[in-house]
């Protein structure tokens, strides 16, 4: 490691987008990841944030990001304020986001949180002295979700550079398909896009790929893009994001991941989901050495406990 | 400079020049006219200049703030503002966008943060390409295609 990276500083830093961070700043989120292993499984304790107290302000719902971020803190030593179901809290009285987002600045040490409106992270960041870490805005950005994709890729495949990587599913409204791709072509990989047409990866992020001098494949056919893939990250067509139902259910159930098709795939091929997963991926494929989406979500308790550490200016 | 005056003189005011052409009429929209004032206002469109076609506003007795130049240059990128006293040219700008711009343009998403009623910000775009514009919301990071519509 450079000297460089060693005086790297992120505290008091807010998370936002993938895009305020450079490739060696992610690199060096990464490396702090991999020393978290083995506090992550809970082989080891250390209480670096003792005292810290983190805002975990979830306005939509979730189940890994909040349940990781909230593992991440604790096992950290430090503890968690927050509330999942914004019903119970002033906002149902029209306090703003603003306002809300001062009341915890003032009672915790940093804020984690998702938000239906995009860009509502930045906004918070705005009004908050406490670092930011944005766990999901709208259909907008999910930094710590494509922070712990390439952690995933690294992990199983030791690099990201020229890796054939297919990104499937709904590549239109998916949050994480989109600050992935930006990611995957910072570190040079080799994409290919599979989704139905009307779910087409949109071609703001295409230009961004061939701005960092990478040319993605864009196909319909799962079949042939699967067969000389090392990573086939597949997403679930998102209901919630669809303007009406008809449209929905044009397209939904388009792909599916199953052992018959990964046949043809290569035997260190890994498949990948954020998650949660309704038909994309058949439950016989869990068993196969191909599946690393659950490893992926446990993924996020280093990746996290990084990210906090680094904000909170905890040291192991 | 007189040369490209094409029509009459005006005493005080400013004259807009260079306009892309076809666009004097949101010029005017952006200067509110005809509901902000009741100063005398001239129109020339397709005028044809050695850089091609081009439109002219002149407005009698106003002197535009930087808002409202910022916003001509949103759509209208190579435009000039000449600022007349007493018949003479006292100043004579090409207008400029500045590298980010505030409250000046909606976001083209309705989801986004910026148009959410009742939070306490303005609208954010950095801008990314000055000639022609474009610009990207510093919240939700999209890039609307329908600038002019979107001047506030």
């Amino acid at each position: 490691m450079s000297s460089f990276l060693i005086k790297m500083n992120f505290r008091g830093k807010d998370i936002i987008s993938i895009k305020d961070f450079s490739k060696k700043e992610i690199n060096y989120i990464l490396d702090q990841a991999s020393k978290m292993l083995p506090f992550a499984k809970g082989d080891k304790f250390k209480d670096i944030l003792k005292g810290k107290v983190l805002a975990s302000l979830f306005f939509e719902p979730s189940t890994r990001t909040r349940l990781s971020f909230e593992s991440s803190m604790n096992r950290l030593g430090g503890r968690v304020i927050g509330f999942s179901d914004p019903s119970g809290t002033s906002l149902k009285k029209g306090e703003s986001l603003a306002d809300t987002i001062r009341m915890a600045d003032a009672y915790s040490d940093a804020i984690v949180m998702r938000h239906s409106n995009e860009g509502a992270a930045r906004l918070a960041a705005a009004f908050a002295e406490a670092p930011v870490l944005n766990a999901g805005d709208g259909a907008g950005r999910h930094p710590t979700q494509c922070l712990l994709d390439l952690f995933t890729i690294r992990t199983e495949k030791n690099k990201i550079k020229n890796q054939k990587i297919v990104l499937l599913g709904d590549l239109k409204y998916g949050r994480t398909v989109h600050s992935l791709s930006y990611a995957l072509a910072l570190y040079g990989a080799d994409l290919t896009f599979v989704s139905p047409s009307t779910l087409k990866m949109p071609k703001e992020v295409i230009d961004e790929c061939k701005e960092l001098g990478v040319d993605p494949s864009q196909t319909s056919s799962l079949e042939k893009a699967i067969k000389d893939a090392d990573v086939l990250y597949a997403t679930r067509i998102q209901k919630e994001r669809f303007p009406d139902a008809e449209e929905y259910n044009k397209v939904v159930g388009s792909y599916k991941i199953d052992n018959k098709l990964l046949e043809s795939a290569k035997s260190n091929l890994i498949v990948m989901h954020p998650l949660p997963r309704v038909t994309e991926i058949d439950p016989e494929v869990d068993k196969t050495p191909h599946a690393v989406y659950f490893k992926q979500a446990f993924n996020g308790i280093p990746v996290r406990m990084a990210l906090l550490s680094l904000v909170l200016g905890g040291k192991l | 400079m007189k040369k490209e005056l094409k029509v009459p003189l005006i005493k005080n005011g400013t004259v807009i020049d260079h306009i892309t052409a076809g666009n004097a009429v949101m010029v005017l929209h952006i200067l509110g006219i005809p509901k902000s004032s009741s100063s005398t206002v001239s129109v020339a469109m397709n005028v044809q200049s050695k850089y091609g076609k081009k439109d002219i506003v002149k407005v009698e007795n106003r002197e535009l703030d930087p808002k409202e130049v910022n916003k001509i240059a949103l759509i209208s990128p190579k435009a000039t503002i000449n600022i007349i006293r007493d018949y003479e040219v006292v100043k004579k700008h090409k207008v400029k966008l500045p590298d980010e711009i505030i409250g000046l343009v909606t976001c083209s998403n309705p989801t986004c943060v910026s148009n959410v009623k009742n939070e306490p910000v303005e609208s954010r775009f950095k801008v990314i390409c000055k000639d022609p514009a474009r610009i990207k919301c510093y919240y939700c990071e999209r890039e609307p295609e329908d600038i002019a519509d979107r001047i506030i």
